[in-house]
C-alpha cells in the first residue's frame, strides 16, 4: 500500500500513527510546503516569548519519521491532486502516485481588504513558525505593535510580544475579546486582566485606512504602530480537494471515516475540514489541535483498512493569557448556572437534562470531568448535579457509572 | 496489563495515599522537607469525599489516551501502557486537563501551574511500584490485571 499525506501538523501525525497501528510495511510519503520537522503550531507564541526552545517546538521525537518509516518531502508544495490518475503533482514538477491520500492542508490567515494596507511595511500574520521568526527579527523594546483581532491568535501574539514591549494595541470589530469562546462577563474579566499588563484594547471598531505607520479607525481614533499583526481569522485550505472534485462547503466535507465526499481513496482531516459538533448537530470547522489529531488518526486507520469513525467532536479550548487560564467546551445555548468572584468564573450550560457546555476561568482543575459529561451524553438526572455545580467530581456520578469508570477493566 | 483499580467500599477516606504519593514524587528524603518546610509537595492521586463515600482517583492509563492525543506539544506520551509526561516539553496549556475524563491530570501548583503532573505508576521515582497501593491501609487501591 502506498500512502501519501499532504501536511505535517497534528492531523498528518495522527494519520501516520493511525496507519502504523495497522500497517507496518506500507510506504508513507509526507509532503509539506514548510521545511520544518513536524512542529506544534500553537507553540509559536511560546517560542516568540522565549519559553520554548527550537528543539522543544518539535511535536514528536526527532526519530519520529525514521521510526515510522516515513519518507518526507519538506519544502515541497502540492499544486494538484488527480483523483482519476491517483497522483499528486508538486510545484517543482514532481508527480507522486498514491493508493490512499490524506489531505491535511490546514488553514491560512484571512486578511480583510483594507484601504492603504499595501503601504504597511512591517506586516505579519501569526500562524506558522516562520511568522514568529519574522516578527522576532524586527521586534524591539521600542516597538509599537498593533494587533488586529482579539481572538485566540491575536491575544496569544499579544502575550508573546509583551515579552519585548508593552506598547501593544489590540483592535477587534466585536465588542468583546475572545468572542468565539467567552461570554460577555468572562470576556470582561479576561480583558481587565490583560489590560492590567499594559495592553490597550479598541473594541467594536475596525481599521478604516492604513498608512505606513498608523491606522485610522472607524471610530475616528488613530493608532500609531511600527509592527502590524493581522489576526482577524483563518480560512481552510480547501482548493486542492475542491479542484479534484471533492465536496467543500466552508471546509472539506467528509464522511465519518474522514473520506472526502465525492472522492475515492482521498481522505481529509484537520483544520481544512468540517466536523459535526455533537452539542448542536451542526457541521462546522473545529480548528483545534486535538480535533485535528483525532480526525487524522481515524483517517489513517481507515486508510490502512481498519474501519472506524470520528463521531464525537465538540468545540473545546484550553488556553491561558498572562497566567489566567480558560477551559471551555461545547455550546452555550440552554439554561445557565454561573458562579464568579470577579476573578474566577464558572458557567455551566444545560439543555434537555444534559450538560452541553461550560466556561471555566481561573480555577480549571479537573475540567475534563465536565467534558466527559458532554461527550458521553450523560443524563444529569443520573448524577448529583449539586456536587457538579460546586466542582467537577467523579463522586457526582452514579455508583454504577463510577465503578464502571474506576473499577472495571479498561 | 496491570492497572490501578479502586475498591470504593474499602476506602476510609484517610487521604494517606495522597501524602505517600506527594512524598514519593517530591524527590525529598525527609517527609518534613517534603511537606512542612515550604516545599508543599503535589500529590498525583486525589481522594474524593462525599458523605460516607470515599475513593481515590489517579491516572487510569487509558488505552485510548485522550490526553496524549490532545497534547499540543508532544509532552505526553504512552510507553508500554504507562502514560508519561515530559515536564521539559509541557507549557502548561492544560489541554490535557480539558480532555481527561477522570480529572486525573494535576496542575502542578508547586511550580505555579507552569506544567501539569500526573501519576506514572511510580515508574519515575525510586519506588518502582505504585506507592499508594503499597501504603493503602485497607486495600482500597489495588494494582492488578482485570
Amino acid at each position: 500500500m502506498n500512502y501519501v499525506i499532504i501536511g505535517n501538523s497534528a492531523a498528518a501525525i495522527g494519520a501516520i500513527e493511525g496507519i502504523r497501528a495497522y500497517d507496518k510495511d506500507g510506504s508513507v510519503t509526507l509532503i509539506s510546503d514548510e521545511k520544518y520537522f513536524t512542529y506544534s503550531r500553537p507553540l509559536i507564541s511560546y517560542w516568540l516569548k522565549n519559553s520554548v526552545t527550537d528543539e522543544n517546538m518539535k511535536y514528536r521525537d526527532p526519530d519520529f519519521y525514521e521510526k515510522n518509516n516515513v519518507t518526507t518531502m519538506l519544502g515541497e508544495t502540492v499544486t494538484a491532486i488527480s483523483a482519476n490518475e491517483k497522483t499528486v503533482t508538486t510545484a517543482s514538477g514532481k508527480t507522486i502516485a498514491f493508493d490512499k491520500l490524506l489531505c491535511a492542508t490546514g488553514s491560512k490567515p484571512f486578511v480583510p481588504k483594507t484601504e492603504g494596507y499595501e503601504k504597511v511595511k512591517n506586516v505579519f500574520t501569526f500562524m506558522k513558525f516562520d511568522d514568529a521568526k519574522a516578527i522576532k527579527e524586527v521586534l524591539t523594546a521600542d516597538s509599537k505593535v498593533l494587533i488586529v483581532g482579539a481572538g485566540l491568535i491575536g491575544l496569544k501574539a499579544a502575550e508573546a510580544v509583551h515579552e519585548y514591549t508593552e506598547n501593544i494595541t489590540v483592535i477587534d470589530l466585536a465588542d468583546r475579546i475572545l468572542s468565539s469562546i467567552l461570554d460577555e462577563d468572562a470576556a470582561k474579566i479576561m480583558q481587565t486582566h490583560i489590560s492590567d499588563k499594559g495592553v490597550t484594547f479598541k473594541l467594536g471598531t475596525s481599521v478604516k485606512v492604513f498608512s505606513e505607520n498608523s491606522a485610522e479607525l472607524q471610530n475616528g481614533e488613530t493608532v500609531d504602530f511600527d509592527i502590524l499583526i493581522m489576526a482577524v481569522g483563518v480560512r481552510p485550505n480547501t482548493e486542492l480537494v475542491s479542484a479534484a472534485g471533492g465536496k467543500v462547503n466552508r471546509g472539506i466535507i467528509t464522511d465519518k471515516t474522514q473520506l472526502v465526499d465525492g472522492l475515492k481513496d482521498i481522505y481529509a482531516a484537520g483544520d481544512c475540514t468540517e466536523s459535526i459538533d455533537i452539542t448542536t448537530g451542526d457541521s462546522k470547522i473545529l480548528a483545534l489541535l486535538p480535533n485535528a489529531f483525532l480526525q487524522g488518526e481515524v483517517a489513517g486507520k481507515n486508510m490502512a483498512g481498519n474501519l472506524c469513525y470520528y463521531v464525537n467532536a465538540i468545540p473545546m479550548n484550553a488556553i491561558g493569557f498572562f497566567g489566567l487560564h480558560i477551559i471551555t467546551a461545547g455550546s452555550y445555548t440552554g439554561d445557565t448556572y454561573v458562579v464568579t468572584d470577579g476573578e474566577n468564573y464558572k458557567k455551566l450550560i444545560t439543555k434537555d437534562d444534559k450538560l452541553v457546555g461550560f466556561i471555566l476561568m481561573g480555577d480549571v482543575d479537573r475540567a475534563g470531568i465536565y467534558t466527559s459529561l458532554i461527550k458521553e451524553h450523560i443524563a444529569l438526572s443520573e448524577c448529583n448535579f449539586d456536587l457538579l455545580k460546586d466542582k467537577p467530581l467523579m463522586a457526582a456520578f452514579s455508583k454504577i457509572r463510577r465503578n464502571k469508570k474506576l473499577a472495571e477493566s479498561h | 496489563m496491570k492497572r490501578v483499580y479502586v475498591n470504593e467500599e474499602r476506602c476510609l477516606g484517610c487521604h494517606l495515599c495522597e501524602y505517600w504519593c506527594a512524598y514519593a514524587n517530591s524527590g525529598e528524603k525527609d517527609i518534613m522537607t517534603a511537606f512542612k518546610l515550604g516545599k508543599d509537595a503535589t500529590p498525583r492521586i486525589n481522594v474524593e469525599d462525599d458523605g460516607d463515600v470515599h475513593f481515590a482517583v489517579q491516572c487510569r492509563h487509558c488505552d485510548d489516551t485522550p490526553c496524549v492525543k490532545a497534547c499540543i506539544t508532544g509532552a505526553l506520551s504512552c510507553n508500554d501502557g504507562v502514560v508519561e509526561i515530559n515536564r521539559d516539553k509541557c507549557v502548561g496549556c492544560y489541554t490535557c486537563v480539558l480532555t481527561c475524563p477522570y480529572g486525573c491530570i494535576v496542575i502542578d501548583k508547586k511550580n505555579g501551574g507552569k506544567t501539569v503532573t500526573k501519576c506514572e505508576l511510580c515508574t519515575d521515582n525510586s519506588n518502582g511500584e505504585p506507592v499508594c497501593v503499597r501504603e493503602c491501609i485497607n486495600g482500597a487501591i489495588v494494582f492488578e490485571e482485570r
